[in-house]
């Protein structure tokens, strides 16, 4: 019964006559039959998706919480009271003001840098099919997968040497270059195939090659360049290891690093942490629910280039 | 004006290209500078034995690679990473599968698109968050006096509970369940659109041919989504190697480090111990490690490519 199918994986859709009438009767019978699987599949898969909210769902309860509360009646209970000084000496313990603005400013920067590094590098790689451009996408793909741990002391050093030692502008430079390297590799790949046609129009009205680059080809990918913009400034967003060694002081620091930073704090109790946990995943909330759309987009584009 | 033009178009075909050079000088250089001279350097630091700063360097040739080979806790981080790809490749990837192929078959058609996205999103949402808010979170959870879970075991009178970080036995496998959470809704999402790619007539002839689901799924989903399969392999088994954040953040490698990676363990050298040389050393073995994971699951994918097409 099997072999039939075994022949079939590569797309036949072309040759086939048209649909005999009984697929959709088999089709109704089915849905007769599996009335109750389907639902016994729906608990199962709701099932999973409780499982991976619930430590959410237990956080927010907890964040609101009196510490005695917790103590007495588990982290179970409503709250039996609306309390917000764990969130608010969060608040103020880390400076959360502070910290948002380094996030959005390294992350911000990061993306903006890194979409324009990306599409002038992808330009001569795609359009401009620069010889030797195999070696050098593959050079940076490579670069992208490179365990930070093996950059991360040179560039310590060399942000001492220069100046930049506790400046938020060597994780900015640090991660300009990362997502750079990865964002070539996409994007030269999207250029490649870039319409001649296009190309030729421009260089016979008299465009030079920057005239082209922002006339015609650069309107021509915006889209991907800006589901790439968003990817950079998550990705720089939720970055932990660069700069935990990187911002050594409170001032600079970002959200991840001075959430992680303060836990063994002993005077972090349960209901602070939370409230803490709850604070710091608030933009990243945002930004998904904003963004969800391209992001999804985004991902998938990903995994087929 | 176009017979004026044509010679000069015609001419910019075979040397064309050396125009376009400019617009990678800048990536060139920012890739060298950040890049290609740090890594340089810690090959070199990697042949020294070199407490940082302004301590002197003292060569030490190979020393700190054949240090390595007698170092117990070396090799420990290692095999650690062998869980760490069972944690973050294996289980999310046959997990995520699983799913993404129930809610895009049963739920996406029988209770509507918005059932199955919103169960996705949920799948997903762990993926958004830094990962060191998500190891903050699981480090209260899964504390032995306050955490979330050891509170509600002794609630229903569970007299001991775990200590699921703290102690050697259990710590590796909490760990690993943490990142199975954070990890699965990758593969799910990729996974879903990679369903939606598959020509429908496929599964409808396969049907009339009487084939059941598992036949269904075997035949024609598995080599139909073997691209994505292969992305998220090499995604994620990279990944799994680099882990540092969630375990700097859940266990630092404790307790005995029954829980240390390659690169928390080389991060320690490096910050903790003053070992700078070793540190280096243990980032150069992951590295030529991970590039070589990567070139042969790249190659892998190619050859497995060029076989369909011959196929075809």
């Amino acid at each position: 019964m099997a072999a039939p199918i075994e022949t079939l994986p590569t797309p036949v859709a072309a040759g086939r006559p048209p649909r005999p009438p009984r697929a959709r009767a088999t089709d109704t019978d089915r849905r007769h039959r599996r009335g109750t699987a389907r639902w016994f599949v729906l608990a199962a898969a709701v099932l999973v998706a409780v499982l991976m909210l619930v430590p959410f769902v237990i956080m927010v309860l907890n964040a609101f919480k009196a510490p005695a509360d917790y103590s007495q009646n588990g982290p179970l209970s409503w709250p039996a009271e609306f309390y917000t000084e764990g969130l608010r000496s969060f608040w103020t313990r880390v400076n959360f003001p502070e910290k948002l603005v380094n996030s959005v400013w390294i992350s911000g920067t990061v993306a903006v840098f890194g979409v324009t590094l990306s599409l002038l590098s992808a330009y001569a790689l795609g359009v401009g099919r620069v010889k030797g451009r195999m070696w050098v996408v593959t050079l940076f793909l490579l670069a992208n997968m490179l365990p930070q741990e093996v950059l991360v002391y040179p560039l310590f050093q060399m942000a001492q040497e220069v100046g930049l030692s506790n400046n938020q502008w060597s994780v900015i430079i640090i991660f300009t270059v990362i997502q750079a390297a990865f964002g070539t590799y996409l994007l030269s790949s999207v250029l490649g195939t870039f319409p001649r046609a296009l190309l030729e129009a421009a260089s016979l009205d008299g465009a030079g090659r920057w005239r082209t680059l922002w006339g015609v080809v650069f309107p021509v990918v915006r889209p991907t360049l800006s589901v790439l913009l968003i990817f950079f400034f998550i990705w720089t967003w939720n970055e932990f290891f660069i700069p935990l060694v990187m911002l050594t002081t409170n001032a600079t620091q970002t959200i991840p690093v001075a959430l992680a930073s303060l836990q063994g704090d002993r005077m972090m109790d349960a209901p602070t942490t939370n409230a803490g946990a709850l604070v710091s995943m608030v933009p990243a909330i945002i930004f998904f629910l904003i963004f969800q759309r391209t992001l999804t987009r985004g991902i998938t584009a990903g995994a087929v280039k | 004006m176009t017979t004026v033009d044509r010679p000069r178009v015609r001419n910019r075909r075979s040397r064309d290209w050396l125009g376009y050079l400019p617009y990678l000088v800048p990536g060139l250089v920012a890739f060298t500078v950040v890049i290609l001279i740090p890594f340089g350097m810690n090959i070199y630091y990697s042949l020294h034995k070199w407490k940082g700063g302004n301590a002197p360097l003292r060569w030490y040739g190979l020393g700190n690679y054949t240090d390595l080979l007698a170092d117990e806790q070396f090799w420990t981080s290692f095999r650690n990473s062998v869980a760490m790809i069972v944690a973050m490749v294996l289980v999310p990837t046959v997990i995520g599968l699983l799913l993404a192929t129930t809610l895009f078959d049963v739920l996406g058609k029988r209770f509507g698109p918005r059932v199955a996205s919103v169960l996705r999103a949920s799948y997903y949402l762990p993926q958004i968050l830094p990962v060191a808010v998500a190891g903050v979170l699981w480090n209260w959870i899964l504390n032995s006096q306050t955490g979330a879970l050891n509170v509600l075991l002794r609630e229903v009178g569970v007299t001991d509970p775990p200590n699921w970080l703290g102690s050697t036995s259990t710590a590796l496998p909490t760990v690993m369940l943490v990142l199975i959470w954070i990890q699965i809704g990758y593969p799910v999402v990729i996974f879903m659109s990679a369903l939606q790619r598959v020509d429908p007539e496929l599964y409808e002839a396969a049907e009339l041919d009487g084939a059941g689901w598992w036949h269904r799924f075997r035949a024609i989903t598995i080599p139909q989504i073997k691209p994505e399969t292969f992305v998220i392999t090499l995604t994620c088994t990279v990944a799994a190697l680099k882990v540092f954040g969630p375990i700097y953040v859940l266990t630092r490698g404790g307790p005995e480090s029954s829980t240390l990676v390659p690169s928390y363990y080389s991060y320690l050298n490096f910050f903790d111990k003053s070992k700078v040389g070793y540190g280096a050393a243990i980032a150069n073995v992951l590295t030529v490690l991970i590039i070589v994971v990567a070139v042969v699951i790249m190659v892998l994918q190619s050859r497995s490519a060029r076989r369909e097409e011959e196929g075809r």
